[in-house]
């Protein structure tokens, strides 16, 4: 397996002075016109239909059952062109898609086709054909190719990096914190015995590096402190996406980031209008509304894409749920994105339509959104993409005119 | 010191307490099998609740939701936040004290392997429980019994969606038109048992899940999922639970009257209805080839290398499968692996594992202290380096290799605590003592220069804790 850090060495066995400098600043190779790109990882399989709901389709309320959205009144969808709505909880999402900042794709899936979570999310994040033949992640192999792999080019919204980021290009992580930093004597007798260490030198430097510019920003920013309040694991998305927000606009920051949002595994009282899903979704949409607020001028440069692992059951299970299933969601936006469609071939719900008569079909790669991305927003050659970030891929081309010429 | 009694101590335990290494010098192997067959640290949890007092107090509390009784449902809110911290003080406790950390390592291996999450909150009242009363018991005994135990388990019918699952051909299940719920089956077969490559398929999946269905929490021995004249606790109800034999043991309850009718296919197997024939199933997953493989990968993973050597994976295989999952003699095998006794460090603690080490070392009078109303710190630094005990991210439960605690933030963070508990803890004893008796020959001799040479015995304690020989095991 590949390793970040096996070959990050030589600043740190220069010793201690390298870490008595928390206000150093890492320098950085900037994209061409300095855009961004944001991966988020919808992680326990996102319910398609429930987030962009086909309220216009003639077998959904039937099939759907208590998890059909009311067709008026409250809970009801916001719709979009007839056929398809976005749930009521994703009132920032529509907003984008009405200014056409949001693309939404339906019947979305990787090459992989069994249903574990954990098979489907190493293809998602590996970018390969089937689960464990890779072992880094498609978005650190993207990384050479944009001169961001010194370290400071991508972030990962984690204490560690997610499967996604991980890989032989060094990257960063933060998450919001309470603890204060140890001052510069211990920090730099630390320093002296992670010298020679093959994984703590390096993510020491790193960490203390992305501190500084999270520090920085929030004396640049206009709106107030970093958020401290802890935000992993299930909870809280909104303190990350603020504080990232704002490391990801910084002039000196990282230009990719990587977010990995769980709660979405709804077996059992999913809810429709209202209930947990409902909640979840909620939190997801204000997150994002305050990541563009955070990224502020940046916005128009960025291009965001929300992918995850696999869609979920049509009809509703026997505990007020879903299961696991095939075609998918994903989502494709920000200011430096063409949107205001929807991207579907849709086949309706008909169970002859419906893959082993239970799931969304699969029309669309999860890794020709990635690529549109890519290519078009960050210009990475046709080939690399075909061959070293999606290898054995030439057969599934970006889908084209997602980003603003 | 010995160099093997440093191992026995870290590899093996939970890092060493003063003396320790000492005491495992003479012969470690011996001083861990002793262990084995000794510890079980069952006077610890006396005060806890067991698995059958929590589900009356969920059935308790269900009433009060549905009688719309608010102020008594807080009250009884509050008191379930008090047995979570209580359960979670007594876990650190254990850890941070413990005569038999080899015992304990395995708790909390098996514990994980079986991840039970307070991520979905219904399940939050019953997870320490479950590591004391489904996974503690059964840690030395076989593999089987553990499974059984587990699967039962409220917190696991309730994480994996199993405790509302009905056969949708069953009585409930033609009246209420509620159906079955695949996640534990699945996972079951993925996680628990066979293994992603078992060779599995979603039929197997559905099979297992239909022998499942009736699995549930205890409610009393009502005819769940029905209501009107047929309901929970009618004279009817106990005449059908009675007439097909439902099982009710400390929390779990089988209901027949949700259990898929019919003889089920497992893998070519088939296997009865009703409860005897998940019961049977679940005991030929357990003792499967592909089964002994799995665990064996994962125990050689935990306690050898990130990537094992395949020599050490296969003889645990073996033990595994001849024992027909005998743990004891799985445990055996490893404790004799001259891989398991390589004098490089090939692991890097979990930060529950580096925290524990930390106090084992250095806790001192404190853990006297340490229970529910403080346990709170200990509880925000496990999450701010990743790892909240009983809040795995997933069933796959927490990582085990050392990239997924190394991430730059993660280093910092544990940097941070170093720091932070060395402040608390470091005002009287001498450093370098201290670095000796926890890591013996394994303490670098840069770092104790280092330690040496501190400005104070609370840095001094802060760089022990940091260095790299402390942070692996």
């Amino acid at each position: 397996m590949l390793n970040r850090r096996t070959f990050l060495n030589a600043g740190i066995a220069c010793g201690a002075l390298a870490f008595s400098g928390t206000h150093a600043r890492l320098a950085f190779a900037a994209l061409p016109d300095d855009k961004r790109f944001i991966v988020v990882i919808l992680r326990g399989a996102l319910d398609g239909l429930a987030a962009v709901p086909a309220h216009g389709d003639p077998d959904y309320a039937s099939l759907r059952g208590s998890l059909a959205l009311p067709q008026s009144g409250p809970g009801a969808p916001i719709d979009l062109d007839g056929l398809f709505g976005l749930h009521p909880s994703l009132h920032n999402l529509s907003e984008m898609w009405h200014d056409k900042e949001l693309a939404i794709f339906h019947n979305v899936a990787t090459p992989y086709r069994d249903r574990s979570h954990f098979d489907a999310q190493n293809v998602l994040e590996t970018g390969g054909t089937a689960p464990h033949h890779l072992h880094d992640g498609w978005l650190n192999r993207a990384l050479a190719p944009l001169a961001l792999d010194t370290g400071n080019g991508a972030l990962a919204v984690a204490s560690s990096p997610p499967l996604l980021l991980d890989g032989s290009s060094h990257v960063t992580s933060w998450m919001p914190s309470r603890m204060q930093a140890p001052d510069d004597d211990l920090l730099a007798r630390i320093g002296m015995l992670y010298a020679k260490d093959p994984v703590l030198g390096a993510a020491l430097k790193q960490a203390l590096a992305t501190r500084a510019t999270a520090n920085a920003a929030m004396h640049d920013s206009a709106s107030g402190p970093m958020p401290m309040q802890n935000g992993q694991g299930y909870g809280a998305i909104m303190p990350m996406m603020e504080g990232a927000g704002r490391i990801l606009a910084a002039a000196d920051g990282p230009r990719v980031g990587v977010f990995d949002i769980g709660g979405w595994d709804t077996h059992s009282n999913q809810g429709a209008g209202d209930g947990q899903l409902a909640r979840r979704l909620q939190a997801l949409d204000e997150s994002f509304a305050a990541l563009k607020t955070e990224l502020g001028p940046a916005w128009k440069k960025t291009a965001i894409v929300a992918a995850t692992e696999f869609g979920r059951t049509v009809a509703v299970n026997g505990t007020g749920g879903t299961d696991h299933g095939t075609g998918g969601i994903a989502f494709l936006f920000g200011g430096a994105v063409a949107g205001g469609t929807i991207h579907a071939e849709w086949s309706g719900l008909k169970p002859a339509a419906l893959k082993d008569g239970r799931d969304l079909p699969a029309r669309t790669d999860t890794r020709a959104i990635f690529k549109a991305a890519l290519a078009d927003h960050l210009k990475i050659a046709k080939q690399t993409l075909d061959e070293k970030i999606f290898p054995d891929s030439s057969g599934i081309p970006a889908v084209r005119d997602l980003i603003r010429a | 010191m010995s160099l093997e009694g440093a191992l026995a101590a870290n590899r093996f335990g939970l890092g060493a307490k003063p003396g320790e290494i000492d005491e495992a010098n003479d012969n470690p192997k011996a001083w861990l099998l002793n262990q084995l067959a000794r510890g079980q640290d069952s006077a610890r949890f006396a005060n806890l609740s067991s698995t059958s007092e929590l589900a009356a107090q969920l059935v308790k509390q269900q009433l009060l939701r549905r009688a719309k009784d608010k102020d008594a449902l807080k009250s009884f809110l509050m008191q379930a936040r008090q047995t979570y911290l209580r359960e979670m003080a007594a876990r650190f406790l254990v850890g941070f004290e413990t005569e038999a950390p080899l015992h304990e390592r395995l708790v909390r291996f098996w514990s994980n392997h079986f991840a039970v999450s307070t991520q979905k909150p219904q399940c939050a009242l019953f997870v320490g429980a479950f590591e004391r009363e489904a996974i503690r018991p059964h840690v030395t005994g076989r593999f089987s019994d553990m499974v059984l135990a587990a699967e039962r388990h409220p917190a696991m019918q309730l994480y994996l969606d199993n405790a509302q699952s009905i056969g949708p051909d069953s009585l409930a299940g033609q009246r209420s038109g509620k159906g079955r719920n695949e996640n534990l089956g699945r996972e079951i077969l993925e996680l628990h048992t066979l293994g992603v490559e078992g060779g599995y398929t979603q039929d197997d999946v559905i099979a297992l899940a239909n022998l499942l269905t009736g699995w549930s929490v205890d409610r009393g021995p009502g005819l769940a999922g029905l209501a009107g004249p047929a309901g929970p606790a009618g004279p009817v109800a106990r005449m059908v639970n009675t007439a097909m034999g439902g099982e009710a043991e400390n929390g779990f309850r089988f209901y027949p009257p949700r259990h898929e009718p019919g003889a089920k296919t497992l893998l070519g197997r088939s296997y009865q209805e009703g409860y005897r024939g998940g019961v049977q199933a679940l005991t030929d997953l357990a003792q499967h080839r592909a089964t002994a493989r799995h665990i064996a990968t994962k125990l050689a993973t935990h306690f050898i290398a990130d990537n094992p050597p395949e020599a050490s994976v296969k003889r645990i295989e073996s033990a595994f499968r001849e024992s027909g999952g005998d743990l004891m003699k799985v445990y055996e095998v490893i404790i004799d692996d001259p891989a398991a006794w390589r004098p490089e460090p090939a692991k890097f603690r979990s930060p529950v594992e580096y925290v524990t080490a930390a106090m084992r070392i250095a806790g001192g009078d404190t853990l006297a202290a340490l229970d529910e109303k403080t346990v709170g710190p200990f509880m925000q630094s496990a999450r701010a380096m990743g790892e909240m005990p009983f809040a795995a991210p997933s069933p796959q439960g927490w990582p085990d290799v050392t990239d997924s605690w190394t991430g730059s933030d993660a280093v910092l963070q544990r940097v941070e605590w170093a720091n932070t508990a060395a402040q608390r803890l470091g005002g009287q004893s001498d450093p370098v003592m201290l670095a000796d008796s926890a890591l013996g020959p394994l303490l670098n001799p840069e770092t104790r220069i280092g330690i040496a040479r501190a400005a104070s015995p609370a840095q001094g304690l802060a760089l022990l804790f940091a260095s790299p020989e402390f942070q692996r095991r």
